[in-house]
């Protein structure tokens, strides 16, 4: 790969290190409510980094000529644009999941990631660099958002994608599928445990 | 009247901005960390849903819904801007939100400082865009309604995180598992609180 070592620095670190969910705290909201089956984590996931990416590229290239009182209306503008263009592909091509996303595919709008990551990133840097800024970040967001889908729809429900994974046999032999997992409170202990994880795994994140 | 006072309840208790729908919860964790700007912040949110909201019906009903510009005219009977919904609602909201700024600014600065730059990202605060697009699914019968649903789910989020705040005040002097310490543990605590309202849910009034 033709990528330089900064590059690489700006795409991998989101990843786990500089994580936006569970180190930089922002684009929780989301990343909770979506995640009680795997399918809309994915979809969710995707969306957002398409999003970030191209509003990161878009408001790099303009970030000479926005005036600075009002820059935050027009990153708004420009990410609500690109949102707009989201939902509709998703009401074309996948309407069952943009269902059950319901309102938070608009609310990719104020997903803090976004505003975070152009205030930090793109109004400063080029247009390539930027890039791989909202590749990463967006990616940082959907791993979490896989995980925590993956564990909340395998015990809540017994499947993955739909798909029965936990065996008859095993429901013969008296075991239930927790129903508190699919509830919303569960999501926020999910997140809880995966940074006890990585914390535990990376002693210089820890707060004092 | 009794439509009111149940759409408020409903709004306040059974769907919390926060414990059943996680909306704004980025500025619900990093502000929480002590009552007063807990309290500062929760107000500001709460004052914004109630202006925002009725102007977003307004232009929901009378602006963007398909058929909704035929006060205009026969021929714009069939004229659909429902697309553009979500432009025009931030649009309204971050306005808003800077005119707030401007207000606190002026008459609270120690709230302004304290809020930091958690102020202009009230315009990115998930609950009040999340409560226009309630407000657009839930399809209210006036604009009445849609001020106190407004009100309700501002009250709500302010009672969340006045109360987490509240807990994380007394949390200083536990002694948490390190790796948990900060985030991790307010998530617990989130989660838990959100438990306990569930309670509410079969809640009807």
């Amino acid at each position: 790969m033709g990528l330089s070592n900064k590059s690489k620095e700006i795409l991998a670190g989101p990843l786990s290190k500089n994580n936006p969910v569970i180190i930089q705290m922002l684009g929780i909201c989301s990343a909770l409510a979506v995640t009680s089956k795997l399918e809309p984590s994915i979809v969710m996931a995707v969306s957002v980094t398409a999003v970030v990416a191209f509003a990161n590229v878009i408001i790099s290239l303009l970030r000479n000529t926005i005036p600075n009182r009002i820059r935050i209306i027009v990153q708004l503008v420009v990410v609500a644009a690109l949102v707009t263009i989201v939902s509709e592909v998703l009401k074309a091509f996948a309407f069952d999941v943009n269902k059950q996303l319901s309102v938070f595919v608009g609310l990719i709008i104020t997903n803090c990631i976004l505003m975070g990551r152009l205030e930090a990133f793109a109004l400063g840097n080029g247009p390539w660099e930027s890039f791989l800024d909202g590749l990463g970040n967006g990616l940082g967001y959907g791993i979490i958002l896989v995980i925590i889908g993956f564990f909340r729809e395998l015990f809540g429900s017994g499947t993955l994608l739909g798909f029965q994974v936990i065996p008859e046999v095993f429901y013969q032999w008296g075991y239930v599928n927790n129903g508190l997992m699919i509830l919303p409170p569960m999501a926020l202990i999910v997140v809880a445990v995966i940074i006890w994880v990585h914390r535990a795994r990376n002693k210089d994140l820890q707060e004092n | 009247m009794e439509e009111l006072l149940s759409t408020f309840m409903r709004a306040v208790f059974v769907d919390n901005m926060l414990f059943a729908y996680y909306l704004g919860m980025c500025s619900f964790l990093a502000v929480s960390k002590n009552v007063k700007t807990a309290l500062g912040l929760g107000v500001a949110v709460t004052f914004i849903l109630v202006c925002t909201l009725p102007i977003n019906y307004m232009l929901e009903n009378y602006v963007l819904k398909e058929g909704a510009l035929s006060w205009l005219g026969s021929g714009y009977a069939e004229v659909n801007l429902s697309f553009l919904s979500l432009l025009i609602f931030i649009a309204v909201i971050a306005s808003f939100v800077q005119l707030v700024e401007m207000v606190i600014e002026r008459y609270a600065p120690a709230l302004y400082t304290s809020l930091g730059i958690f102020l202009p990202l009230i315009a990115v605060n998930c609950a009040i865009l999340g409560g226009s697009l309630f407000m657009q699914q839930k399809a209210f019968a006036n604009a009445g309604v849609a001020t106190v649903y407004g009100l309700g789910s501002g009250l709500g989020w302010l009672l969340a995180i006045v109360g987490m705040a509240a807990i994380r005040e007394k949390l200083t002097y536990s002694n948490v598992p390190k790796p948990l310490k900060g985030l991790g543990i307010t998530f617990i605590i989130t989660g838990l609180m959100g438990i306990g309202f569930m309670c509410f849910s079969g809640l009807k009034i």
